[in-house]
């Protein structure tokens, strides 16, 4: 592809975690050695989920979202304190590429599927939404490419109010779950579609086309139909004839939910790799599996009930979830009603735990007063199992009964009913697991424990 | 929450103590014997064919026979000679190619058309419009054509409102083509069009609505995605309903009977008067046998030209097309 490309990642408009305004509006500086942010975002699932062994968020925000955290553009992310609020980021929007949603609400029918959304991505960003069926994300995706009309609010991409265009006219490039290639064309005739329908030279479109198939790795399937295609290779081809057009947005909607896991982490990987090969190339990703936003995104949006909950760089949502919506939907947190202790401690029934108060970074304010209801959110593999009668050295206990037990390969899922609650645990493949009805005890590391205001625990959904 | 306590061990249990028991009670799925077959396979297929015979190829057949037996006896090609020779035959058969030709073509555009509008364009009252359509298939052609004459015959509603703004007689309006050939055509038009319509709107149906909006996204307007995208994957079904419009005009005969029945004679109509006005049956069968090859032969050229077209296109991957 011919698409110019950054010539350094310093151009990354991508905000910092926990950065304050003040900290954003300064030059745009890269931190040394942080790669690009494909290849940066790539690396962050295994480490993501680990247990208690990176860093205390206690540190300085900017160092703890370092992977993702390059540099920050004219407004910063403040992620929303409360879920009303929506998180409105300006990442170089006006940059080729960039899109912004201006307070745009959709409804159908008089019923609202999208309220409100304030929200920027950056030129070259690659942003997920992430969002369980109906949270408005794909009705979000469908706004940019015009087959929606907001109710109020605006659309803008590259800065162009694109509200009331048509589809044929915002050059975007769309990849849908189901491919939606064109049965009677040839692979080739495919990707060619776009640059004949936008009135490409003649001469010139075998080696867009050419070009569009390379880089998808389909060069020697340009003579086929897509029937006799895998549906991997179709992905491939819809891929290829969007960037085929070389369009400034790219919108992928679910775009690997029809394949079947393995094809789907290879596919990932694919992505990751072509964004990385058209750094300017903005993306817009709508996906309900946090896997695929974790791996891919820049940042992450993440929608419920038609708003946006919260926003952020994935490992910023993933260790910090501002809401207890997030914590539950990215990372299937356990959600404990506790109450503030003072002294950094909380109370779940008899039990006192150490934690640190309301998010350091996020700029949630002071922990809750001695007394007051919070909600702490513990990751299922923050948990760490330890035998009934041992007395450990951490504070953090909890000790439970066994209810269930699940063995999923590389882990043993644990259901412990303790304190009042079902706790979920995910530890290594034990040798002899516990069996229901065994008393344990499980720790786990303040670090690793967020508190968040009770006011915001309501509306959390599981998701395994 | 799905328990599954004990998953491993029990399983290991169960696997290790049983299975010496459990291998006599369970009835092996594909190890059963089949009982032997009584009737042959073929056989199953002289019941139908033996209807197909008696009740449509025997009557074909004593149609085929009949047209070679003059009325004054005996077996010669005279009735062919004769009915060839008649300049009302050579007229007839003209008339009914290119009226059937002409109607088809016509009830594919239309109806290409309108189904493209009731499918993809949104307006109020669309599906009942589909609805409709269904319903207006049950029609008797007769009545269509009745309609039409109340609307554009001599005393119809159209001459009617000429007259009354000239002052003119009744019956003197200048609209008078239902009695000619193209009044058949407008007719067979009107009438066969939602049978191109019908299979149509069901494969419209099925073209996946993000095929078209990708279409959009990457440029295409309208003109391009009806072109590009639904006519290949409408052209099976738009092959189906022509063919059927074809064979139903190459052999409809209400319509004829009421609107150019004076000035338009097809080959149904032939068969009719020189059958029962005229009495004639050799020269009936004779032209009803020339109207079956011409429907088969039309038919089947109809057939080919759509599979090259498909073919050329890539589309008619179905079967049933």
């Amino acid at each position: 592809m011919s698409t110019p490309r950054r010539s350094t990642v310093t151009e990354k408009d991508t905000p910092a975690v926990g950065e304050t305004p003040a900290t954003a509006g300064g030059p745009a500086d890269a931190a040394p050695g942080a790669g690009s942010a494909a290849s940066a975002k790539a690396a962050e699932p295994d480490a993501a989920p680990g247990t208690g062994t990176t860093a205390a968020p206690t540190s300085t925000p900017a160092a703890a979202a370092a992977p993702a955290a390059v540099s920050a553009g004219a407004d910063v992310a403040h992620r929303p304190g409360t879920a009303a609020v929506p998180a409105g980021v300006a990442a170089g929007p006006d940059r080729p590429g960039g899109i912004r949603f201006d307070r745009v609400t959709v409804a159908y029918d008089g019923q609202t599927v999208l309220d409100g959304l304030d929200l920027t991505v950056g030129g070259g960003e690659v942003m997920a939404l992430l969002g369980p069926s109906g949270s408005g994300k794909t009705t979000a995706l469908r706004a940019v490419a015009g087959f929606v009309r907001p109710a109020a609010g605006r659309v803008l991409i590259g800065g162009r109010d694109v509200t009331d265009l048509p589809p044929y006219k915002r050059g975007i490039g769309m990849v849908v779950q189901q491919y939606a290639l064109f049965p009677h064309l040839r692979v080739d005739q495919n990707v060619a579609f776009g640059l004949k329908a936008q009135k490409v030279p003649r001469a010139e479109i075998p080696g867009r086309v050419a070009e569009a198939l390379e880089m998808t790795g389909m060069t020697g399937y340009a003579r086929r139909h897509p029937r006799e295609l895998s549906g991997g290779q179709q992905q491939r081809v819809a891929i290829a004839r969007a960037l085929a057009i070389r369009p400034g947005v790219l919108l992928l909607d679910e775009p690997l939910s029809a394949l079947d896991a393995q094809l789907r982490s290879g596919m990932l990987a694919e992505l990751a790799r072509l964004h990385r090969e058209l750094p300017d190339v903005s993306i817009l990703y709508v996906t309900h599996d946090q896997i695929e936003a974790l791996t891919l995104a820049d940042r992450i949006a993440v929608l419920d009930k038609a708003r946006l909950q919260d926003c952020g760089t994935p490992h910023d949502l993933y260790r910090h979830p501002r809401t207890a919506f997030t914590a539950s939907f990215v990372g299937n947190a356990n959600l404990l009603t506790v109450r503030a202790a003072g002294s950094g401690t909380v109370r779940l029934a008899d039990a006192t735990l150490r934690v640190t108060p309301y998010g350091d970074g996020g700029g949630n304010g002071d922990g809750p007063g001695e007394g007051a209801e919070a909600t702490l959110c513990v990751r299922p593999h923050a948990l760490r199992l330890t035998g009934p009668h041992q007395t450990p050295k951490e504070s953090n206990m909890l000790r439970g009964t066994v209810t269930d037990v699940q063995w999923r390969g590389h882990t043993h899922r644990l259901l412990v009913a303790a304190h009042g609650h079902e706790l979920r645990a995910d530890v290594g493949d034990l040798r002899q697991p516990p069996r229901p009805g065994d008393g344990i005890a499980l720790t786990f590391d303040a670090e690793d424990a967020v508190l968040l205001p009770a006011g915001l625990a309501a509306g959390g959904a599981g998701v395994g | 929450m799905a328990r599954t306590t004990h998953t491993l061990p029990v399983l290991d249990e169960r696997a290790a103590g049983t299975p010496a028991d459990a291998a006599p009670k369970s009835p092996a799925p594909h190890g059963s014997p089949r009982p032997p077959r009584t009737v042959p396979g073929w056989a199953w297929a002289l019941p139908p064919v033996a209807a197909l015979g008696y009740f449509f190829l025997y009557p074909l057949f004593l149609v085929g026979k009949q047209s070679f037996s003059p009325d004054s006896g005996g077996h010669s090609t005279e009735p062919w000679t004769d009915v060839i020779e008649e300049e009302s035959f050579r007229k007839a058969l003209w008339n009914t190619v290119w009226i059937a030709v002409g109607s088809t073509a016509g009830c594919l555009l239309l109806g290409f058309v309108l189904a493209l509008v009731i499918a993809f364009v949104p307006f109020p009252g669309g599906r009942a419009l589909s609805r409709f359509i269904d319903i207006f298939l049950a029609f008797p052609s007769f009545l269509i054509t009745l309609a039409l004459l109340f609307l554009y015959g001599t005393v119809g509603m159209a001459n009617g409102l000429w007259t009354d703004v000239t002052g003119g007689a009744s019956g003197s309006g200048p609209i008078d083509f239902l009695r000619t050939p193209w009044g058949v055509l407008l007719a067979e038009i009107t009438y066969f069009t939602p049978f191109v319509m019908r299979p149509l709107l069901a494969a419209f149906s099925q073209v996946e609505t993000a095929q078209l909006e990708v279409a959009s996204s990457l440029g295409a307007r309208a003109p391009r995605i009806v072109r590009q995208v639904i006519l290949p994957e409408a052209l099976p079904s738009l092959a189906a309903g022509g063919s059927l419009v074809l064979v139903l005009c190459l052999n409809e005969f209400g319509i004829v009977l009421f609107t150019g029945a004076k000035g338009v004679t097809t080959l149904p109509m032939l068969v009719y008067s020189k059958a029962i006005l005229d009495g004639d049956y050799p020269g009936a069968c004779v032209v009803a046998v020339v109207a079956v090859v011409l429907s088969v032969t039309l038919y089947g050229l109809y057939r080919a030209v759509v599979a090259r077209t498909a073919t050329l296109t890539g589309g008619a991957r179905r079967a049933g097309a």
